[in-house]
């Protein structure tokens, strides 16, 4: 019994999406390997008939300014994400959760793309993206579409994919003056390498004060959180103790923690939240200063 | 887009393959190109052993699809070196040092490699980065940072690889005690060493095992007709298939081969049956075929529970394997005599050894003989345990020791070896047992969970008058070296410490768990934990210095043991002590009285810093009556070179250096000209088991002594030949200076021949004797000892812990091979970081929580606290030039030193590791409000 049957390696998205509809089921894509092969050789993902390998995608691959966004396709590594200085001009929080994934074998082998659709809700390249206000473009045989970040979510480890659909990108907003974001989380010393908790900020400044703000927490529910309300409570107010004190207890009436039996109570993702959020707008208003 | 062949380059040749479905790439080059420098240590994208470098970038082979790699160029550590040149970096593993069990080296070095290729001057913090997921379990992580560092410099200079800055022995040696390569370094460098799982015969059987699945459970039923009739099974077996006994064990026979209809499961490990196969798939395949029902039994989980009336008897004698007792004296006297009475209890979790290598066996039938290749620590007793179980007689038995990515203790035991040779024996055909690390993890024995009850009496000075200690011992399913492992715990339970009165009083139970058995520090880093961290907590209840309290109390000269030993000499306690505190002032540039005190980060207040102490001894040998002995055999070939032999075992510890350097002291010859065989049954005496810190004793002692047999033979001889007094004759540089005369070892050894003496010497060294617990007389041959020092760092916002710096002086008596020891040092710390704040070995009623590398998390790079080694030797006169056992001691005090210094930096005492960041942060918390 082997855990896939056939390979394929298309050359372009339309290939990939054809392949995906057309090949003997189940038939579904694999980038980087890194949560896939280990879900196929742990028995969590039962064997497939059918990989589509969608890393020979010269378009997945793609990293650059498109239409006064910036582009990250979603083969890109996250080695590459972390190396490049287009993203580390335009999305710090990226670069920071990126490049906090695996070591550097997994880093060049792991994709941007897969981090997404694997949807785990603390995943730190999703959380470090969400915070930017990301948008994904998806391909299908009835052609492509744009979806904001979020909307690809599901439930834990449940994408809003169709099976024969793909991620061939991420669209972020390019950064302008008074602009920046940050990540940060917290691990625990035994067990797996999921944080216990991750969290991405972006703001925008105009003097001393807040003029918006993005945050994204993980894990707080079934899929990458957005802090709508503790943003919403940020814009317009003055960067100071009192805002962030304010913001602290917007973001805890809003997430909702949960216990994760021998990692985290939710409690303690309570007490870490607190600090992280304090961390994350710091550094990026101190990002959003510099220029 | 489907592909019906790849082609990819691999150390610059070109290969074009038929695609295979399901193949990695590790599979790829391992399997069909045979290069089998690629290691496989966990399957699932944790260790880094696999890692290869494909077009340029350091990835996983282990997880990264084999066709992925078409029109894509490959280095493996094969490609490294340059006609016959060693690359830079490999020169600098092997002479810094970095290279132990040699199993994970070659994906640290191609990840070095990898960093290399982009980057020609990294910082430490650079190769930290960039080796934080490539996990070595000997540890010698420090090491391998500086050979990086020399790599590069010497890439950078084009200059030869730096020496390493590692003092020599202060006791002096022409060979022992200085700096010398380990002789399969560079085999470990090249990727030509050859671990069991590397070998490959034609014919060859893969294996397969069915395990209970279940910890607790009489088996109903069992039906194999399914999966024998599997198309590519060749057989399965089942208890009722074996032809001679259905049992083995260490030292009590109480582990069924396979569990049969009608017997008891025992844990969630135990074999019901099992296959071969022509290929692994299949063999695990047919798993699934084999039908087991069971009559499920309520679970015991914990010793303490396992000792409680009415619960289910797990073995025929009960659960109770030993109750094992010290009585010096009467604590209650002593008690009375005390200013202070302090009790606490303390809990210590099951660890994994986590070597690197995953078992391995292959059994070859050959005639009337069966062959069996696996990486073992006591192969002798393997040959013994196999042959129980075929029905044979030993001597048709031969083991055939393979190199071993780490042991610590873990190979002790059976893994594969009868699984294997049973197969064998019925398909006729050899057959390979691999374990992937999911079944490592379930099946082989841990470090024994307790339960440890320590009540201290001193008076106001700090002088102790009494202690009284009650273990409880979780030897799981089957005793493996459970009554051992847990005497030891017992009898340093006291600690390092002269005390008046003592009594100790150790359960070792059986439960539904795991076995419990061998593992470095062997039941003595969980007494120490407890000790130790009594000792802080008494000085503060007194009011005194941790150090002046420990100081004051140490076992000296002169002094008596919790078991009665008067130790007579080599106790280097003291000066351990001292020198740690002096070097803790120095590196930390605080005063004394300040090393204990919280030092917030100015600029960074939430992070609070502090030093921690303690002390440990560890005894060398097996000692407690057992007749402590190995042999090894000196032999002196017809090319002038000589062997050196012993069953004894390689893990990675070094051994094979200590005999090499010793043989060569004695012989006065370059340690080069001695070639070091080890671990076969049939051409190597027998070394004994490789526990207990005992082998530079013994087998150190053993090739020594037969070493020096020969050299008196050889003068001898030429003393009659050349007619000159024995005294003249003079051993130098390898060769023999008589009478004016210089012989190589060629004509020494056509001398030997023609005078009718073989050059060839079989020593069988039998340690001092010694007396059993409760009996008598001296224990041990000798105590090794140590103190360390910890620093820590913790983040008071969220509880995370970081250790900085370890002080870490070790009384080794004669640091024969200070390399080896320097990685030990090293390894030891670096494992007791990992049992302080990672490691937790975790079952839930029965079943293992922690089944998977990803989830029994072991130190990295990135853990690995600034390394400050002291050499304390204080010889044992016993010992070879003084020497006693390392391998242990290194560890026992740091897991207690770590936690010492965390109540020192927030007031937070942890009397249960691993230490929970979550809780620290309660407990801080609750203090601050
Ligand atoms: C040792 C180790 C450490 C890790 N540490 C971290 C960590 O700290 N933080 C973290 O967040 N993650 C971590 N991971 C998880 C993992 O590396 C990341 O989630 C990675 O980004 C997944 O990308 P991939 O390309 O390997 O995905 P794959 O394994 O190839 O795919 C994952 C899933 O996504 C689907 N998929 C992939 N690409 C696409 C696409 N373009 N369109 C549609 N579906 C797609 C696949 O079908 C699959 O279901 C770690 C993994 C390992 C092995
Ligand atoms: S990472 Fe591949 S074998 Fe461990
Ligand atoms: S040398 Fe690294 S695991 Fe042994």
């Amino acid at each position: 019994m082997t855990l896939w049957k056939e390979y394929l390696h298309p050359q372009s998205v339309q290939q990939a999406v054809e392949a995906l509809a057309f090949s003997p089921a189940p038939a579904i894509p694999i980038a980087g390997g890194t949560d896939l092969m280990l879900d196929l050789q742990q028995g969590h993902h039962p064997p497939v008939h059918t990989l589509v390998d969608l890393t020979g995608i010269p378009e997945l691959q793609a990293l650059e300014i498109r239409n006064e966004r910036l582009f990250i396709g979603a083969g890109v590594p996250h080695h590459r994400i972390v190396e490049s200085s287009l993203v580390r001009q335009h999305a710090a929080s990226l670069v920071e959760s990126c490049g906090l994934i695996g070591g550097p074998q997994v880093r060049n082998a792991a994709t941007l793309g897969g981090n997404v659709a694997h949807a785990l809700p603390a995943a730190d390249g999703t959380i470090g993206l969400l915070a930017l206000n990301a948008e994904a473009e998806i391909a299908s045989l009835a052609g492509r579409r744009l979806l904001p970040l979020h909307e690809l979510f599901a439930g834990p480890g449940k994408s809003t994919l169709a099976h024969d659909e793909i991620i061939v990108g991420f669209y972020i907003p390019l950064r302008k003056p008074g602009q920046g974001s940050a990540f940060c989380r917290v691990m625990r010393a035994q067990g797996i390498a999921l944080p216990i908790l991750n969290l991405a900020v972006w703001l925008e400044r105009q003097d001393e004060i807040i003029r918006a703000a993005r945050i994204a927490v993980g894990p707080a529910g079934p899929t990458p959180f957005r802090a709508l309300q503790t943003s919403a409570y940020l814009t317009g107010k003055p960067f100071c103790e009192e805002t962030i004190l304010g913001a602290q207890q917007a973001l805890l009436a809003e997430a909702q923690f949960r216990t994760s039996p021998a990692r985290a109570t939710a409690e303690y993702r309570r007490k870490l939240v607190v600090v992280l959020l304090k961390t994350a707008l710091l550094s990026a208003w101190h990002r959003a200063s510099e220029q | 887009m489907k592909k019906t062949h790849l082609t990819l380059t691999v150390n610059g040749q070109t290969y074009t393959l038929p695609t295979l479905p399901g193949e990695t790439l590790a599979d790829l080059l391992r399997k069909r190109l045979r290069l089998t420098g690629t290691k496989i240590g966990c399957n699932e994208a944790e260790c880094g052993a696999c890692t290869v470098i494909m077009e340029g970038e350091p990835v996983l082979s282990c997880s990264t699809p084999a066709e992925r790699a078409d029109g894509k160029t490959i280095v493996t550590i094969e490609g490294l070196a340059q006609q016959g040149a060693l690359h830079p970096l490999q020169e600098a593993f092997v002479k810094h040092g970095a290279v132990q069990c040699g199993f994970c080296i070659p994906g640290q070095i191609m990840t070095a490699y990898g960093l290399l290729s982009r980057n020609l001057n990294p910082t430490s913090a650079e190769i930290r980065h960039a080796l934080k997921d490539t996990i070595c379990r000997c540890a010698g992580y420090p090491t391998i940072e500086q050979a990086i560092l020399a790599a590069a410099k010497a890439i950078r200079t084009g200059q030869p690889v730096e020496e390493p800055e590692i003092p020599a022995s202060v006791r002096g040696g022409r060979f022992i005690g200085q700096i010398h390569v380990r002789p399969d370094g560079i085999e470990k460098v090249t990727g030509k060493a050859i671990y069991t799982d590397d070998l490959y015969f034609e014919n060859m059987l893969y294996a397969a095992v069915k395990r209970a699945g279940v910890p607790h459970a009489f088996v109903r039923h069992i039906d194999v007709s399914k999966a024998r009739q599997m198309p590519g099974v060749a057989a399965v077996l089942t208890a009722a298939e074996v032809p001679g006994q259905n049992i083995h064990g260490l030292v009590t026979l109480d582990w069924p081969v396979m569990v049969g209809v009608g017997e008891r499961v025992r844990y969630v490990g135990d074999a019901i049956a099992i296959v071969a196969a022509e290929t692994q798939e299949i063999a695990k395949a047919a798993l699934d075929l084999i039908e087991v029902e069971f009559d499920p039994q309520p679970v015991i989980c914990t010793a303490i529970q396992a000792r409680q009336e009415g619960v289910p008897q797990l073995h025929p004698k009960g659960n109770l394997l030993k109750h094992i007792k010290v009585r010096k004296g009467d604590p209650q006297i002593g008690f009375g005599e005390a200013d202070v009475v302090l009790e606490h209890t303390f809990h210590t979790p099951p660890h994994d050894h986590l070597f690197i290598e995953p078992e391995c066996s292959i059994a070859v039938p050959e005639g009337e003989r069966m062959l069996i290749y696996v990486g073992s620590q006591i192969p002798y007793q393997d040959r013994s345990q196999v042959a129980r179980a075929l029905g044979w007689e030993e001597s048709r038995v031969r083991v055939i020791g393979q190199l071993m990515g780490g042991g610590f203790g873990g190979k002790e035991d059976i893994a594969g070896q009868i699984h294997a040779a049973l197969l064998a024996n019925a398909t006729g055909r050899p057959v390979k047992l691999l374990f992937d690390r999911h079944e490592s993890l379930l099946v082989h024995p841990k470090r024994h969970a307790t339960q440890i009850t320590v009540k201290i009496g001193a008076k106001q000075d700090g002088t102790l008058t009494a202690i009284q200690t009650e273990l409880y011992g979780d030897t799981g399913a089957y005793a493996s070296l459970g009554e051992k492992v847990l005497t030891r715990a017992t009898t340093h339970s006291a600690g390092p410490y002269l005390v008046p009165h003592v009594h100790a009083d150790c359960y070792a139970m059986y439960t539904n768990n795991p076995p419990a058995g061998a593992f470095r520090g062997f039941g003595v880093l969980q007494s120490a934990f407890a000790i130790e961290s009594a000792m802080d907590m008494l000085a503060e209840r007194l009011g005194l210095d941790p150090i002046e309290l420990r100081r004051k109390n140490a076992l000296r000269p002169n002094t008596e043991t919790s078991t009665g030993q008067v130790l007579r000499e080599s106790v280097g306690l003291v000066e351990c002590i001292d020198r740690v505190t002096e070097a803790m002032c120095q590196v930390s540039r605080l005063p004394r009285q300040a090393l204990f005190q919280a030092r917030p980060v100015a600029g960074a207040e939430h992070l609070v810093r502090a030093w921690g102490f303690a002390v440990g001894f560890k005894n060398t040998g097996l000692g407690g009556g057992a007749d402590d002995c190995a042999g090894a055999e000196v032999e002196l070939y017809e090319n002038g070179s000589f062997e050196v032999r012993s069953s004894s075992a390689e893990l990675g510890q070094g051994l094979v250096t200590v005999m090499r350097l010793v043989v060569a002291e004695e012989l006065c010859l370059p340690p080069e000209q001695v070639k070091v065989l080890v671990m076969d049954t049939d051409l190597t005496p027998n070394g004994g088991p490789t526990t207990a810190s005992r082998q530079t004793y013994v087998t150190g002692n053993a090739s020594r002594l037969a070493a020096r047999t020969l050299r008196e033979a050889i003068i001898a001889t030429l003393a009659e030949r050349y007619d000159q007094a024995p005294e003249t004759i003079r051993f130098e540089n390898g060769q023999v200076h008589v009478n004016g005369h210089v012989l190589t070892m060629q004509q020494v050894y056509q001398e030997m021949k023609a005078a009718g003496k073989e050059p060839r010497v079989l020593y069988d060294y039998h340690a001092p004797a010694t007396a059993p617990l409760g009996m008598p007389g001296d224990m041990h041959v000798a105590f090794s000892f140590a103190a360390q020092a910890a620093e820590v760092e913790v983040n008071t916002l969220t509880g995370e812990v970081r250790v900085l710096r370890v002080i870490a002086a070790n009384d080794v008596g004669h640091a024969i091979n200070p390399l080896g020891l320097r990685g030990q040092i090293e390894g030891g710390v670096v494992m007791g970081v990992g049992h302080a704040l990672l490691e937790n070995f975790i079952t839930e009623n029965g079943y293992v929580v922690t089944d998977r590398m990803a989830r029994y998390r072991v130190p990295s790079i990135v853990h690995t606290p600034e390394i400050i080694p002291i050499v304390v030797e204080d010889p044992v006169s016993t010992g070879p030039y003084g020497a006693k056992g390392v391998g242990e001691i290194v560890l026992i005090p740091t897991p207690p030193a770590i936690t010492n210094a965390i109540y020192h930096a927030v007031g937070v005492r942890f009397d249960r590791l691993p230490v929970d960041q979550e809780q620290l942060l309660w407990e801080i918390t609750k203090r601050q409000a």
